[in-house]
């Protein structure tokens, strides 16, 4: 017999159907719009460096909105992400600018650092039972003032600088923070593509993958038929943290030196991404794809009001609108999922 | 008999669910659990499949007595239960909830997506259970297809004693025949089946060996040629109390 037959009452209606139920789909749809708009007001914007700039933003966050994608796709928020991507870069910083440290080993300090935070929101969260929202708004919280109160303790001031000059600065710099040769095209693009990549094949083509639908679609079922869920939580919280820590190693690198409060208010911005990319807000659905398409509309949108003169105020209007759409989209996409014949 | 219970009990604090209930399974028989709501078919279930743990009496596998600790612990022994209504992830595909806890794997922890396809589709169909697209999401099928991929699953995974907690009891009449047969089926290959429900007219037909529960007790565990349909729905309803209740409920 053939691996799987064709049934005689699957159409072709049936392939259409299935077509509109991917996740991504509407992200898709909002990027064409979003790009063909832009690239026919603005020719800077459809230039090689236009699209270089508009896809430098999309790399960071969308680094970001896959980890969360996948958090949330397991059931789970993480308001702490932004945050710690500001604490990842101030451990980067301080201790090679201030204790004399390697950038290198200062970047491993920092993974450390990020993977601590991320395995004890997982703890709290799986051990406690208490909504991630909770347990993460008050990380994010603690972060702030720890990133805040120790940056002003050991520097007098609310930033920290200077990372030029520390030992291994060049060498890090040219694998996260710099360009790829002359292009104009930031390496973290590559992060980005390989951070996708990795995402999507773990998710639809792993037994971790399969895990984490499940306990983002039922948690107690999915515990019922053998899954660590809670293994699988943690994991997903400590990947979150793996991302924040890339994505403020890059950003340290790139600017040399980094804010007290950098990274606060992205949260949201990487839950946003994740959304119109086609997760559910109740877990067990959704595509890092998405997520990643998600990010380069946000990107086209945050460069291409600026490309167009228009003032950025705007911008906060458009995001606002294309999560209101993204949400009712995937709504749909639920109903048909589960509606159940009798 | 595969999986046996003799004077099992189980108290919640002072609330004693269940006392000295006796039964048995046996390989390629059905045993119907009947009760109404309280008489303690859940706690008694909980218990067979390493839920709750006993505090009295025995638990026997094989003939071998035995203390389960987890469901994993009875899924490893052999015994799997599906529920009502944790079941099944509604917005996952068909094959991955079949393999769901239990996915074949290649090196790297590669989810070998083909095989799983494959055999989910065989074996739904050796079943005879007949899904249109093993890649639709569970939620659009039935709440009787459901059950029945759940079923297949447990077949699928070597199960020897398969617990179904009120498989048809949210079922139309239609849909209800067809998860009987697939009890039967799977009795058919050689699996011992506990069948808990307070339809009699659902187990009479499926049954092999009734045990009857009323407020946390037996009522007896009758065999199916000791008893007759109309014996196990009027001992099911309490008899006398069913008499009165027709008594109150004649015209004058």
């Amino acid at each position: 017999m053939s691996s799987v037959a064709v049934d005689e009452r699957l159409g072709e209606v049936g392939r259409v159907r299935r077509l509109l139920v991917r996740p991504e789909l509407g992200a898709v749809v909002g990027a064409i719009v979003v790009f063909v708009f832009f690239a026919s007001q603005s020719a800077v914007f459809r230039s090689v460096s236009g699209i270089a700039n508009w896809l430098d933003p999309a790399a960071t966050l969308g680094i970001m909105a896959v980890a969360i994608a996948l958090l949330m796709i397991g059931g789970e928020f993480d308001l702490s992400a932004g945050v710690l991507t500001g604490t990842t870069g101030l451990v980067l910083v301080t201790l090679s600018t201030r204790f004399g440290l390697n950038v290198w080993l200062a970047m491993l300090v920092g993974l450390a650092v990020a993977l601590a935070v991320g395995f004890a929101n997982g703890l709290i969260v799986t051990r406690t039972r208490l909504p991630s929202f909770i347990v993460t708004l008050g990380t994010f919280l603690m972060l702030q003032g720890i990133n805040l109160g120790v940056t002003k303790m050991i520097t007098g001031t609310v930033q920290v600088s200077g990372l030029r000059k520390a030992p291994g600065f060049e060498s890090a710099r040219v694998v996260f923070g710099g360009t790829i040769g002359d292009s104009g095209f930031r390496v973290a693009i590559i992060w980005w593509i390989l951070v996708t990549i990795v995402a999507s094949w773990v998710l639809m083509r792993s037994r971790a993958g399969n895990w984490i639908f499940a306990v983002g679609g039922n948690e107690q079922a999915a515990r019922a038929v053998g899954v660590p869920a809670a293994r699988t939580k943690i994991a997903l919280f400590m990947t979150t943290a793996f991302a924040a820590w890339l994505v403020g190693s890059i950003m340290a690198l790139r600017f040399t030196s980094v804010q007290a409060n950098a990274g606060i208010g992205q949260e949201f911005i990487y839950i946003i991404a994740a959304v119109i990319g086609g997760c559910l807000l109740t877990g067990g659905y959704g595509s890092a794809i998405g997520a990643s398409i998600g990010a380069i509309i946000f990107g086209m949108a945050d460069k291409g009001i600026v490309f167009l003169g228009w003032d950025a105020d705007w911008f906060m209007f458009f995001l606002g609108a294309m999560l209101l759409l993204a949400t009712l989209a995937n709504r749909m996409v639920r109903r048909y999922a589960e509606e159940v014949k009798h | 008999m595969i999986l046996q219970t003799q004077a099992i009990g189980k108290a919640f604090g002072s609330v004693l669910a269940l006392r000295e209930v006796s039964m048995g399974v046996a390989a390629g028989q059905v045993t119907c659990v009947l009760g109404d709501n309280g008489a303690g078919k859940s706690t008694l279930i909980k218990i067979l499949s390493g839920v709750h743990q006993h505090d009295s009496g025995t638990l026997l596998i094989d003939g071998g007595e035995i203390r389960l600790t987890s469901p994993r612990d009875a899924l490893d022994r052999g015994i799997a239960t599906v529920y009502q209504d944790l079941a099944m992830i509604p917005l996952m595909s068909v094959w991955r909830n079949f393999f769901l806890g239990s996915e074949p794997v290649k090196s790297l922890g590669r989810f070998d997506v083909a095989t799983a396809r494959r055999v989910a589709r065989d074996e739904l169909r050796a079943m005879g259970i007949d899904i249109r697209d093993v890649d639709q999401p569970v939620g659009t099928l039935s709440g009787g297809e459901r059950q029945s991929v759940a079923i297949a699953r447990a077949v699928h995974f070597g199960a020897r004693v398969l617990i179904l907690d009120e498989p048809t009891s949210a079922l139309g009449v239609k849909q209800a025949g067809v998860v009987l047969r697939y009890i039967a089926r799977a009795r058919d290959r050689g699996l011992g089946v506990v069948f808990i429900t307070h339809n009699p007219h659902h187990a009479y037909p499926v049954g092999d060996r009734f045990l009857l529960l009323n407020r946390g007790t037996s009522l007896g565990e009758y065999g199916k040629a000791d008893i007759s349909r109309q014996e196990l729905t009027s001992l099911m309803a309490g008899g006398a109390e069913l008499e009165q209740l027709e008594h109150e409920l004649t015209r004058e």
